[in-house]
């Protein structure tokens, strides 16, 4: 019908001016996408301030000192996160230590020709595929295989090479390497998809010049395409990060729930988000308070952390994309 | 002239591979590792697979889907009232986050594109993609289960729609966006109000590239623990327990009863937690492929 030339069809029934009902239910139906999405951005402030509120008599009481205490007994009242603080900055580095490095391996094993186009692709889906493994089913994958898979191991190092302060205690169970090795699987989805689209974003031509030159494959790689991608790749890393100090669960079940500072690999430690799994079903009106205020401090971290990734990935795919 | 002759008797052995060579050396070794590294990040996953086939399968029957959880030293039990009350509180998160999220979609990709207020919500929408999930649950305990007096399906069913909500708005935008221009101008042409061109061409267009995002916000709801381990808590009991569906009061899931069941010492508890965890993991892998898949067909078709 649309391609017959106008005039040679009785078609009035198909196009014509619209009627006022229609214009009315236009104007309506705009005006709700557009109420909608003023909705969105009112619920994200008042996430903020309903967790904001409920830290309120909190922040009041324990004021700042809250994030440099190291105390958390709730039949004293005294409650301070910097162990928490630790737990979760020190696992997520650690996470991303091992994330990242075997992140950027992938993302150049996959974008840079090592495997035929449809390989690339099946190993690209089981990259994915760890993506969509729920976090608890890794942390009983955590329990039941990985602790005690470690256990000797560690014991061993501990054993042997206990004066290095990382190897300062025995793995009795739950500790900071097992949720950290856990985590950088969860994380790895992320860190090796935005890698891969880092790499990706490079332009061809930088790299038919350097074949040119003469260089091998990984002289180019190496020296030219990772230095081109560099910042890309560094945001990668930022956002991977923003996701590993969120994940709550597979280090609710195994980081052991103590709030200590030790830079010990074995020790039991604890993170924000594992704590507010943790204690809030159990929690009292103070405690939970006190929870609340831990639960912003997480906001705010997780927020700056996200945002600078996200803002670094943006510039520099505009750049990259400008030097073509 | 002699650089003439010297290409014509071009020896091309000199060229020959030779690991003693340093570059071939150093490339050949770096691509054994790349190699090393890939397969070892695999290894985790296969694991992971392996666990749920060998022990999450030896537990599967019929019983662990009819039946109620088990009390501490009873055998046998099921988790079927977990699966229902994943089903439920899902469903209730994508009844709240799909609607409102194709329509803000819709106003970000069409009627609003521009506008300040959708630079402003899609950096808030961006922002909620990396809240973390257990401060979803705080806030759902905080907006909720405190305002409504106790923990509920709905109240779960909340925080689970506020992490869908980013995805399905992101992706419907995204593929709002890859309909083509001049489907909506021949809407327009023949008399289209802005809303039916959006209702009725552009919409259906990328109903597909939408779906996928629906389906992989679902995926990633029904595997979440953290947003309900405080605002549905968890109940050893049918949904509809006294004859009425009972929606306000605390309700199961597959995963916080994989969370409850992990860490206890009893074995038939964790063989259970193992069955849940194949039957999640199934689940999941199902509605992620079926994204995948209506995903793939929209590029087929373009």
């Amino acid at each position: 019908m649309a391609g017959k030339p106008p005039g040679t069809a009785n078609h009035a029934g198909i196009a014509r001016a619209p009627v006022a009902g229609e214009r009315i239910a236009d104007r309506l139906f705009r005006g709700s996408t557009r109420a909608l999405t003023w909705l969105v951005v009112v619920l994200s402030g008042y996430i903020v301030w309903e967790i904001g509120g409920s830290a309120l008599p909190a922040i009041r009481d324990y004021g700042l000192g809250f994030l440099i205490g190291t105390e958390w007994d709730p039949n004293a009242g005294r409650f301070g996160v910097l162990p928490q603080i630790w737990g979760t900055v020190y696992s997520s580095f650690l996470a991303l230590l091992m994330a990242g490095s075997v992140g950027l391996v992938i993302a150049i094993f996959l974008t840079q020709g090592f495997l035929p186009a449809k390989l690339e692709t099946a190993f690209r889906s089981i990259v994915e595929l760890l993506a969509a493994v729920p976090s608890v089913v890794y942390g009983l994958w955590g329990i039941h295989v990985v602790i005690p898979l470690l256990r000797p191991a560690a014991d061993w190092l501990h054993a042997e090479f206990g004066w290095i302060p990382f190897f300062g205690t025995t793995l009795s169970g739950p500790g900071m390497f097992p949720a950290a090795l856990v985590l950088a699987i969860m994380v790895l989805p992320t860190v090796a998809a935005i890698s891969q689209d880092a790499l990706r974003a490079v332009p061809q031509k930088m790299r038919e010049a350097v074949y040119g030159m003469g260089a091998t494959r990984w002289q180019a790689i190496l020296r030219v395409i990772v230095p081109a991608a560099s910042s890309s790749i560094f945001g990668a890393m930022v956002l991977g990060l923003g996701r590993a100090l969120g994940e709550t669960m597979a280090l609710a079940m195994l980081v052991g729930n103590s709030n200590q500072i030790a830079l010990s690999l074995f020790s039991p430690a604890n993170t924000l988000a594992a704590s507010l799994a943790l204690n809030f079903p159990e929690a009292g009106v103070v405690e939970a308070g006190a929870l609340m205020y831990s639960a912003l401090v997480l906001l705010a971290i997780t927020l700056v952390v996200n945002v600078i990734g996200a803002s670094i990935v943006a510039r520099s795919t505009r750049r990259l994309e400008g030097q073509t | 002239m002699n650089a003439t002759s010297k290409t014509a008797a071009f020896d091309r052995t000199a060229i020959k591979r030779s690991w003693r060579r340093r570059h071939t050396f150093t490339s050949s070794l770096l691509t054994l590792l790349t190699w090393l590294v890939a397969l070892l990040a695999c290894v985790p996953l296969f694991s992971v697979l392996y666990m749920l086939v060998v022990k999450g399968g030896a537990r599967l029957s019929l019983a662990v889907f009819t039946e109620l959880p088990p009390v501490a030293f009873e055998p046998g039990g099921g988790f079927g009232n977990a699966i229902v009350g994943t089903g439920v509180m899902v469903g209730i998160a994508a009844l709240l986050s799909v609607p409102v999220g194709i329509l803000i979609a819709v106003y970000l990709a069409e009627f609003g594109r521009s506008s300040r207020i959708a630079r402003v919500a899609r950096f808030c929408i961006k922002t909620l993609t990396g809240m973390p999930s257990i401060l979803a649950g705080v806030f759902a305990y905080a907006a909720v289960v405190l305002v409504t007096g106790g923990y509920s399906a709905p109240a779960g069913g909340v925080a689970l729609a506020l992490l869908m909500l980013p995805t399905v708005v992101l992706t419907a935008e995204e593929s709002l966006r890859m309909v083509p221009q001049a489907m909506r101008e021949a809407a327009y042409g023949i008399g289209c109000t802005p809303t039916q061109a959006v209702l009725r061409v552009v919409l259906p267009t990328a109903a597909p590239g939408a779906l996928t995002g629906i389906m992989l916000a679902v995926a990633r709801a029904s595997g979440e623990t953290a947003p309900l381990l405080f605002t549905a808590l968890f109940s050893d009991y049918w949904i509809n327990q006294l004859g009425t569906i009972e929606l306000m009061e605390p309700t199961a899931s597959l995963a916080v009863l994989i969370y409850n069941y992990s860490g206890m010492p009893f074995e038939n508890q964790i063989e259970l937690a193992w069955a849940a965890s194949l039957v999640l993991v199934i689940l999941v892998m199902l509605a992620n492929v079926a994204g995948r898949l209506l995903g793939r067909n929209r590029t087929g078709m373009q």
